[in-house]
């Protein structure tokens, strides 16, 4: 085991290099001068010539990617034109909204999509069965902004004034006390310190926040403006996920075990909980691994829809407004995640299916 | 395995005479026994009928703005004569939008728009991603690992996102979001062609090919190729349900068909602040995108069952 997680860490390195290298050109073909994108139209030559100089723009291009991988290596993702602060800062506070949103996503898109797959592949053919794949192959199809925009006009226009009103837009109530759980518990942090940015970036996700400060107002106001996003998000991958459950369901059933386990006299229940449901797991681990990563495409859409500052949302607006080292940053901290996300998966299948580990 | 040419004998209900049945009958025969890809082809059926006539059908121009032709407003609600709406006014079965056009014929109009963006897109994607993925299976070593690796870093962004940042050093537009969108999914082709190389590379079918003197194009093109087609085309049917989705997502975003250009995703972005004065904006081409992706979604489905000789014993 430990030999193939090695190699599969190694084999990820190349991908990595081409993964700096695509942002570093797509950041330098962006149309436009550099220079007057981001000191503004006004700039005479002779600034611009200054500025060039200073940023290392007038240095041949394999020098710069150098320059540029020696910062990226160092964590020194230079500053936001736009928000004019560091691009470090701006990620710590954009990335917990887009985490939270897609791990929510997530748990919704699991707590439905799994009991969903197993019950059809349980009654097979039933009518059960016929709606859940009806609907799986609808969610498949779902364009997540629409469903956004139609999930905000029900939830909040047609349902206002009944207790299922939900907000269209934004993280938390005007008013709702939202303390960093840190300054509840009493810790005095130095200004600047590693360890301050940390616990403020955990603090920055609402739900968790509000569980560990133990404030249920936060909780309440926090989880009904999360419903919404969460859900649009979810709903493609809460539909690949109750597909293949159900196929991957269906296969182990089918097998000569299941046969052997029924006829020992185990009830239904154990038979699909103790010997079924664990044993399809496995593909299960893909699709879930594969589905956190287009979450973060979706979220650039759910994210503008909803109207919450995440990564997917600034990413867009840093590209129209050729903000460069936001682009190149945010740009490699989602491909990265990408990355090692695959590679998560991959070692949980070496972990789950011995078999894979020997190739 | 040269599974176009393969000819599967059956025999016929008393079990008395053989005859032969290609393998694309038998696709058809089991596509057909599957409901569901029955409706997709129905509903894609119904969109081609929309697209191919659109200028007859459609009531209006879909960019014809009705300021000083009719008596009707901005983002006015749908006027159906059937469902009691006075028959002094102009029907609109899905009202105006808000430069005061009928949105019923520029929804028409947008059918031809999202039938040309899939089947251009994956067209591209797939001759681009046959080559590399052809060349990378059959010659493997160093070509195989530069352009897998390549392969490799394009999947390691996601689609939507990778799309985005290509479309913004292009320039907005529709030509720029299509070739967007097809650059980000030649890596599916290419795998799928580079596996199915694979698998029959070592064959000694194509070793006798290769004694018999034919070139490393006869091999690859003539005896090789063939193997990759039922994937690509269960691939290519599901990878248009996906570019008519990220085309949509890209001109809703502004980066793709410019106004007033009769898109869905255009047409859903430019009324989405509207959404709650004038929901029937955003109801209508959000539908019309799902039913379109759902058709190629359920066509995929059942083509991939369909060709999966696996799954041989299902279709008697």
């Amino acid at each position: 085991m430990f030999q193939y997680i090695i190699r599969r860490i190694f084999l990820s390195i190349p991908v990595l290099f081409g993964i700096l290298l695509v942002t570093f050109a797509l950041a330098r073909l962006i149309p436009g001068d550099p220079c007057r994108a981001i000191l503004g139209e006004k700039a005479t030559d002779a600034v611009c010539d200054r500025f060039i100089q200073e940023k290392g723009l007038d240095k041949p291009i394999p020098v710069q990617f150098g320059v540029y991988l020696g910062e990226m290596v160092s964590g020194d993702f230079g500053d936001s034109i736009r928000y004019n602060l560091p691009v470090n800062r701006l990620l710590l506070e954009r990335l917990p909204t887009t985490v939270e949103l897609s791990f929510s996503a997530l748990f919704v898109s699991l707590l439905v999509g799994i009991p969903l797959g197993v019950i059809s592949a349980v009654k097979h053919n039933s009518w059960v069965d016929v709606l859940t794949m009806i609907w799986a192959n609808t969610g498949v199809s779902m364009p997540v902004f629409w469903l956004g925009l139609m999930l905000a006009y029900v939830f909040s226009l047609l349902l206002k004034d009944t207790p299922f009103w939900l907000p269209p837009s934004g993280r938390v109530s005007p008013g709702v006390p939202n303390d960093p759980f840190f300054e509840v518990w009493g810790l005095t942090l130095a200004e600047g310190s590693s360890m301050l940015s940390f616990l403020l970036f955990l603090s920055r996700m609402n739900i968790l926040n509000a569980l560990l400060s133990a404030n249920w107002e936060l909780l309440k106001d926090a989880t009904k403006h999360l419903i919404l996003p969460a859900v649009a998000l979810g709903t493609i991958p809460m539909a690949l996920i109750a597909r293949m459950a159900r196929s991957s369901m269906l296969e182990v059933l089918g097998q000569d075990y299941i046969r052997t386990a029924r006829a020992k006299g185990l009830t239904q229940q154990k038979v699909i909980m103790k010997h079924a449901f664990r044993n399809s797991l496995l593909p299960l681990v893909t699709v879930i691994g594969l589905s956190l990563g287009s979450l973060l495409g979706g979220a650039v859409l759910t994210e503008t829809i909803f109207g919450l500052s995440g990564l997917g949302r600034t990413l867009y607006d840093a590209i129209t407004a050729r903000d460069y080292g936001v682009v190149q940053t945010f740009t490699v901290v989602i491909a990265v995640f990408f990355v090692a996300l695959n590679l998560l998966v991959d070692l949980s299948y070496a972990y789950l299916d011995p078999r894979i580990r020997l190739e | 395995m040269n599974q176009t040419d393969t000819n599967v004998a059956t025999l016929d209900a008393e079990g008395l005479s053989l005859k032969s049945v290609s393998l694309w009958q038998i696709t058809w025969r089991r596509l057909f026994k599957r409901k569901s890809a029955v409706v997709g082809m129905v509903i894609l059926g119904i969109l081609i009928f929309i697209a191919l006539t659109a200028q007859w059908i459609a009531p209006y121009d879909p960019i014809k703005v009705l300021i000083g032709v009719e008596d009707v407003k901005s983002r006015q609600a749908p006027c159906i004569h059937a469902f009691g709406c006075p028959e002094d006014q102009p029907q609109h079965i899905m009202g105006i939008d808000g430069n005061v056009r009928d949105q019923f014929s520029r929804l028409l109009y947008g059918t031809r728009l999202s039938l040309m963006v899939g089947f251009s897109t994956v067209t591209f994607a797939i001759i681009i991603g046959t080559v590399l993925g052809a060349l990378s299976g059959y010659f493997g070593g160093w070509v195989d690992n530069l352009i897998m690796r390549t392969m490799d870093v394009l999947l390691a962004f996601p689609s939507l996102l990778l799309a985005i940042a290509i479309v913004t050093v292009l320039g907005p537009g529709l030509t720029n979001a299509l070739l967007a969108i097809g650059i980000v999914s030649i890596p599916a082709y290419a795998r799928v062609v580079r596996a199915s190389v694979l698998s029959v590379r070592e064959m000694d079918y194509v070793s006798a090919t290769r004694a018999l003197g034919g070139n490393s194009f006869q091999i690859l093109f003539l005896r090789i190729m063939p193997n990759a087609l039922t994937p690509l085309i269960v691939q290519g049917t599901l990878g248009i349900a996906t570019a008519i989705l990220d085309a949509a997502a890209l001109s809703f975003l502004g980066l793709g068909a410019q106004p007033p250009t009769p898109e869905w995703g255009s047409m859903l972005g430019s009324e989405r602040n509207q959404v709650f004065t004038a929901p029937h904006l955003v109801f209508y081409p959000g539908l019309a995108i799902m039913l379109t992706v759902l058709a190629f979604n359920l066509l995929g489905d059942g083509l991939r069952d369909a060709l999966d000789p696996r799954l041989a014993h299902m279709s008697n």
